[in-house]
């Protein structure tokens, strides 16, 4: 095996490997990487290849590492971590030309892998890069003798030539809608929501600049602060995590209208959870989905693929005006002897307060008057962590506002539940649409009031309005840590930004968002009638055919085309002429022969055809050559009249 | 019934190759025109299906449509490939050239003449014969090149080149192009000489052998010994008496004939003595003998150079050989 195509096989490697690094257990990258490089210098060197009993030590060490590290040999991470880590350790054994083979089929099944990860256009491209190195090398394993510039010249022609194809077949090759087998839990990169809170949960999501959604209004935009994207509506509290918890609810959610509607259509980003998000309460969605008691959108499966659908909200409502009795119940659950001073000021606004609003506006002047502080840091908070925030630290997340606020409702019988979500957006002027990012995802409150139902109440906004108005960067000090783009960054790099989220949403819906429906929809438009997979074979394979056998002539026209020699066609230009005149030139006569039975038969044509034969026969059979004279043999057969 | 059935199979597919391979010997220069290029997949072609429909099932499962694009990719490169391997090959001229004659043992190179008219290089393209030998070589562009394909030769007699498998498995391994070279070229094949063998007796070049003929071996005088003169011209009785190294002069180049005998040879079997009548041949032409050849079905007269030895060798390698 030469050195140059061991090297190729180790950068093509590492190059489909790297983007790996970020979700393996660091020992593996450390390993793989030490493995390469191990094989790079014993190549170099020229050193014999490390014993087998080695290899197979090192091979059930990592094994049994990975074992430990994931607790599984199966799902998602573990099954990658592993195969990257055979891949490596086969380099190790690598003598033959059919090891190399393998190792660039490993190398095209390891692409796939990423792209459980990322499937974005910088990914796309860098695979593509990849797989034009991985081709290089293919190429030099079956030529090893081929220099790099034609060894590059072959593999970019294939790759060329095979991008318009997989066009093709991309759009026509009949989809089938997927899965085919149950996905492992951890099929896709997710961030997000979860079905629980608890202090630090949301603070941490908040840094990440991953988008959750995108939203294009039909109509107008809601002002920014009615922007209140519903996600899980948490009822239980243990005295440090809220959870969704048993819901006891028999009523069916009702409410009644009381504004224009808001009609929007949401891409949503796969998320792994079943629940669906839309602007506060849902009239309607265009996909497969049940309202919860509480309001909440859900499907049946959970989101692992980018989906659109329609939805109507109304921002203005009265949500269950007749809650049932169990419901208030469960919106009044406290658990026992925790936060005791919390319970007693919620027992003093209580007292003195006539009705529940009045409680409500108690707690929000609380909020106010007293010198809360909105932070990404907040300091640790003890057992009563509700007494701890509300009296001592005072320092929090909007989690810590929710939760005390809920907390404080339910001391003084008011019912209450905390709702997570997202608040807010970034509008994209390149694409008209607004992004929600996982750095929108806030906690707010929700109490049930008599005679108004579930009324919304979002106690950050007493601490930090800019929270709600302007979005997180304006509500928080200049020193917290927050994305860089989340800061006031230069306009330019603002706009570069939006153009970018603008290709890449567009990049999600054709290119990402590609599906069995799709297909159909497109078929339908060409005007197909009744699509089915037979048809949508056949004309992908006209399509695909024809095109190969475009690609056929361009590159064997050379060899099938035979450039006619131009004095051979000057001559039979002339021949032609003569067969014309009634004077056919015999198949078996040659210029001489001819041109004296040509004299004998015309006289008068004797001295210029005979000129003229003697001409071919020079150029032809003897010596005289050069292009002059050829061009003059050309034009006076062409001036050649009988 | 079966049997009959299995016959008429077996007819069936023997005419099917005919018509496919056409089997036939040919001179002259073959052009590998698209009727004469076969293109099937490898092994490593198969194995790649399999990873393919493997991945395909993966991108349809897990929705995967970056997935779709690079299975896609990959199918079309392989697709592509063949066309790839079949311009590797087409239009190639081939035209088959001498063997230069050799003795049995040795190796017989067929020497074949590629022209590629192409303006592109056509790179590892593979000669093999039927006993697996291979050759590898690439072709520049719009150029002849050499090849010589090496048989080794174990039988005296003509050694024909046989068919002959130009393929290549370029640009990605997926496909194997290939196409028959079938030339009636072959190879002279001379008895292997025995390793020692004096010349037959009374032959000595001093003396007047049985066979000599008495005024063609007119003694000339003496020269000094240069090195690199033939040992048996060395005037030992000269030497004898202290004159140092001699060597003969004759007045005819060559001092004496020398018949070799078939029946001469105390061989028990036939490619026993034609062995050693080599040995006797290439000696005597060593020592400038005029030797003629005497064997049951060919005779040469008495002479001496190369293309009488290669006469003689012929004559031996062609010994009772039906095909002449």
């Amino acid at each position: 095996m030469n050195k140059p195509l061991v090297y190729g096989l180790l950068l093509g490697t590492l190059m489909v490997t790297a983007p790996h690094a970020d979700h393996m257990p660091l020992w593996v990258t450390a390993l793989c990487l030490s493995l390469l490089l191990w094989r790079g210098y014993l190549t170099y060197q020229g050193l014999p290849l490390p014993k087998r009993w080695l290899l197979t030590s090192i091979m059930l060490a990592s094994v049994g590492g990975i074992l430990i590290s994931f607790h599984t040999l199966f799902g998602r991470d573990a099954s990658v971590t592993l195969l990257i880590t055979l891949t490596t350790l086969k380099f190790m054994e690598l003598r033959t030309t059919r090891d190399a083979t393998v190792m660039v089929y490993l190398a095209c099944f390891i692409i796939i892998t990423n792209f459980f990860y990322s499937q974005s256009i910088a990914t796309a491209l860098y695979m593509l890069t990849t797989l034009l190195v991985i081709s290089v090398t293919w190429v030099h394993l079956y030529a090893p003798d081929i220099a790099f510039k034609p060894r590059l010249r072959v593999a970019a022609i294939l790759l060329l030539q095979a991008i318009p194809l997989t066009l093709v077949l991309f759009v026509l090759f009949p989809r089938v809608q997927g899965p085919l087998w149950g996905l492992p839990q951890d099929a896709f990169a997710t961030s997000g929501l979860d079905d629980k809170m608890s202090p630090g949960s949301l603070s941490r999501l908040t840094l990440s600049d991953e988008v959750a959604f995108r939203v294009n209004y039909t109509g107008q935009a809601p002002r920014r602060d009615q922007m209140y994207w519903r996600g899980p509506v948490l009822w239980e509290f243990d005295g440090v995590t809220w959870t969704q918890g048993q819901t006891v609810a028999t009523i069916v959610p009702q409410f009644s209208e009381t504004a224009q509607p808001i009609d929007y259509s949401v891409t949503l980003e796969p998320h792994n959870k079943t629940w669906l998000f839309a602007l506060d309460i849902p009239g309607h969605l265009s996909v497969a989905s049940n309202l919860t008691y509480d309001f909440q959108p859900v499907q049946k499966d959970t989101v692992k693929a980018r989906i659109r659908y329609q939805a109507r909200s109304y921002l203005s409502y009265r949500a269950n005006l007749h809650e049932g009795a169990r419901q208030i119940q469960r919106g009044l659950r406290l658990p026992p002897r925790l936060n005791p001073k919390t319970k007693e000021l919620a027992a003093q606004w209580r007292a003195k307060s006539t009705d529940d609003a009045a409680v409500v506006r108690s707690a929000l002047d609380y909020f106010n008057r007293e010198s809360f502080s909105y932070t990404l840091q907040p300091p640790p908070l003890g057992a009563h962590n509700v007494d701890d925030f509300l009296f001592k630290t005072r320092q929090g997340f909007c989690e810590h506002y929710a939760s005390s606020f809920v907390y404080l409702m339910r001391a003084a019988h008011i019912p209450a539940r905390v709702v997570t979500g997202y608040q807010g957006g970034e509008y994209n002027s390149f694409g008209g649409y607004y992004i929600v990012r996982q750095s929108d995802a806030h906690a707010w409150a929700e109490v049930w009031l008599e005679g108004q139902g579930w009324v919304r109440v979002d106690p950050t906004a007493a601490i930090a309005p800019a929270r709600v108005e302007s979005g997180l960067a304006a509500a928080l000090p200049d020193t917290a840590a927050l994305p860089f783009m989340q800061r006031n960054p230069p306009q330019w790099m603002l706009e570069l930004r939006q153009n970018w989220d603008a290709m890449s949403n567009r990049w999600n819906q054709w290119v990402l968002g590609y599906n069995a429906e799709r297909q159909f929809a497109f078929f339908t438009r060409l005007g197909m009638e009744s699509v089915t997979w037979q048809k949508m074979t056949l004309s992908m394979a006209l399509v695909a055919g024809s095109l190969i056998a475009l690609f056929a002539a361009l590159m064997l026209r050379h060899l099938l085309v035979q450039k006619p020699d131009p004095v051979q066609a000057a001559w039979l230009r002339l021949c032609r002429k003569l067969s014309r005149a009634g004077l056919p030139r015999a198949a078996h006569e040659g210029p001489r022969d001819y041109a004296e039975r040509i004299a004998a038969a015309r006289p008068d044509l004797a001295g210029k055809f005979g000129d003229l034969a003697e001409r071919y026969s020079a150029l032809r059979y003897g010596k005289a050559t050069g292009e002059q004279t050829q061009r003059e043999f050309v034009h006076r057969t062409g001036t050649f009249k009988i | 019934m079966s049997l009959h059935g299995n016959t008429v199979l077996a007819a069936l597919r023997q005419r099917f190759n005919t018509w496919l391979f056409r089997p036939r010997i040919e001179s002259g220069t073959i052009v590998l025109s698209q009727r004469r290029i076969f293109i099937l997949p490898t092994r490593q072609g198969w194995a790649l299906s399999i990873v393919l429909v493997l991945m395909l099932l993966g991108d349809i499962n897990y929705n995967l449509n970056l997935g779709y694009v690079l299975t896609f990719l990959l199918a079309m490169m392989a697709v592509m490939s063949i066309l790839h391997a079949f311009r590797n090959m087409a239009h190639i001229e081939v035209r088959a050239g001498r063997a230069e004659a050799v003795f049995s043992g040795e190796t017989a190179r067929f020497v074949l003449h590629f022209r590629n008219p192409d303006k592109l290089e056509r790179y590892r393209l593979n000669l093999r014969g039927d006993n697996g030998d291979t050759v590898s070589f690439d072709l520049p562009a719009q150029r002849d090149t050499e090849i010589a394909f090496p048989l080794a030769a174990t039988q005296r007699g003509w050694l024909k080149a046989g068919r002959l498998t130009l393929y290549t498995e370029f640009p990605l391994g997926l496909f194997h192009a290939w196409s028959y070279l079938h030339f009636d070229t072959r190879c002279l094949v001379y008895p292997k000489p025995i390793a020692d063998a004096p010349l037959p007796q009374g032959n000595t070049p001093d003396g007047a052998g049985k066979h000599s003929i008495a005024g063609d071996d007119d003694f000339s005088g003496l020269r000094g010994y240069v090195a690199g003169d033939a040992l048996p011209r060395i005037a030992w009785k000269a030497y004898a008496r202290g004159q140092g190294l001699q060597i003969k002069q004759f007045s005819t180049l060559v001092g004496e004939e020398l018949w070799l005998n078939l029946s001469d040879t105390p061989d028990g079997y036939l490619e026993g003595k034609l062995a050693r009548m080599a040995r006797w041949v290439l000696d005597a032409e060593a020592q400038g003998i005029r030797y003629g050849l005497r064997l049951p079905d060919a005779e040469r007269h008495p002479d001496n150079g190369s293309a009488h030895r290669d006469a003689c060798l012929r004559a031996l390698a062609l010994c009772r050989m039906d095909e002449k």
